[in-house]
């Protein structure tokens, strides 16, 4: 397991003048799970964003560490995967056309995809265009995506949405797997998904 | 390298898009066919000058830009697929990747343009080396300057109208050196008697491109 820390300090964001949360602050480091609850629009995905460097917070720092080394914020992307319900894959062009795609990008071996798409279960589908998925089947793909570079740091949002009995093992099974190799951080209100993470925090106790 | 591999995939999966989905392509075609097909009938036949037709050159040069190249991010945020690129490579790279599809689309579209100027409107270019040379040049340096402007309006409500509000200001000192340059080629004159209106352009170009790579994250951060 890589050494790996994910530190955030005194953040605070807000939108038009309405602040989403303020002062809030967690460490997770390798094993850690945490759970990011709050009732829709306290700011869930907001604070994932945030984490991910998709977002700039208006006050307060996300520091990752990995190996003792500190990663600059522009290169967070090489070590951390995300999937959320904002987050669209190309709706033109077919499920292994866009994993290679993105897998270039990373940086990552083409011959990760294959694998992962069997995995997802979404591998007899992988030359149809996705604008053809079920939308079951595109969040399946959603989370190949964000496994593609194996991250240390996993981030997930609401990532049993749309899925059956069979997907949501998928999701079970890759956090479990994360937990042993990195950092898990997942924004949900169902238990299901809460379960999985040994801790929660509710963005509604940092207004 | 990884800045140049990251931009050229980008580059391939944009103009793999294009060809599937024809987003662009068709619209632009029957712009150019609509627009040259007015210009020819208002003319009629009326003998037009050659400052006349290229300034109705890069009319619809400019116009067919604007329908065109604003699209390049404008996809990205309304599908929702540019958080999928953020998280995926640097900014740098994304631009660069635009930059290029942005450059082909384009050049291929004026040369159709130009073909269709000459067989239609039967505009008579002399020196067709300069000519070409000068395209390229100006083409580039419209692309460079549309393809930030398009990242800009691309996080704005009303992109429609936004676009030719920002670019005619920001394109005016490229578009009157490249009509002048264009209208001389016409008449003949050689690059070297041009050498002015290129160094005026390819300075254009150097200076918006360098301003945009630095200023890009700044646009694509949300």
């Amino acid at each position: 397991m890589n050494p790996v820390t994910i530190k955030c300090n005194n953040l605070r964001h807000s939108f038009s003048g309405k602040t989403l949360f303020n002062d809030l602050s967690f460490t997770l480091s390798s094993g850690g799970s945490i759970a990011v609850t709050g009732r829709n629009g306290s700011g869930k995905s907001t604070l994932l964003k945030l984490v991910s460097n998709l977002l700039q917070p208006v006050s307060g720092i996300v520091l990752l560490e990995v190996n003792g080394k500190s990663v600059p914020r522009d290169d967070f992307h090489r070590y951390a995967g995300m999937s959320a319900p904002y987050i669209s894959l190309y709706d033109e062009l077919s499920g292994k056309e866009n994993l290679e795609f993105f897998a270039g990008l990373k940086n990552v071996s083409l011959s990760n995809v294959e694998p992962l798409l069997k995995r997802a279960g979404i591998y007899n589908s992988r030359n149809k265009t996705v604008k053809n998925y079920s939308s079951g089947m595109k969040q399946r793909l959603k989370l190949c995506f964000a496994l593609l570079n194996e991250p240390v740091v996993l981030i997930l949002d609401e990532p049993m949405t749309n899925l059956d009995s069979e997907g949501n093992e998928f999701v079970r099974a890759i956090c479990e797997e994360q937990k042993q190799k990195g950092i898990l951080i997942i924004a949900t209100n169902n238990p299901d998904e809460t379960a999985l993470c040994s801790e929660i925090l509710n963005v509604e106790d940092f207004k | 390298m990884s800045l140049i591999r990251s931009s050229i995939l980008v580059f391939k999966k944009d103009l793999r898009s294009e060809l599937r989905m024809r987003y662009v392509i068709n619209s632009l075609i029957m712009f150019v066919l609509v627009a040259i097909s007015i210009i020819r009938f208002a003319v009629a036949d009326e003998i037009v000058e050659k400052e006349v037709l290229t300034g109705l050159l890069w009319v619809v040069i400019f116009f067919a830009s604007s329908g065109g190249l604003a699209r390049a991010f404008v996809k990205e945020e309304e599908r929702e697929t540019s958080y999928a690129l953020k998280l995926s490579i640097d900014p740098s790279s994304v631009f660069l990747g635009k930059l290029i599809y942005n450059f082909v689309l384009s050049f291929a579209l004026n040369i159709v343009i130009l073909i269709l100027f000459v067989a239609i409107m039967d505009y008579n270019i002399m020196n067709v080396f300069s000519f070409l040379v000068i395209l390229v040049i100006g083409n580039f340096g419209l692309v460079v300057s549309s393809t930030i402007i398009a990242a800009i309006i691309a996080k704005a409500d009303s992109r429609g109208t936004l676009y030719p509000v920002l670019s005619f200001p920001i394109l005016l000192p490229l578009l009157l050196s490249v009509i002048n340059a264009s209208k001389q080629a016409s008449y003949g004159d050689t690059l070297a008697s041009l050498s002015g209106d290129v160094m005026i352009l390819i300075s254009y170009s150097v200076v918006v491109l360098t301003a945009s790579l630095m200023l890009f994250r700044f646009v694509w951060e949300d």
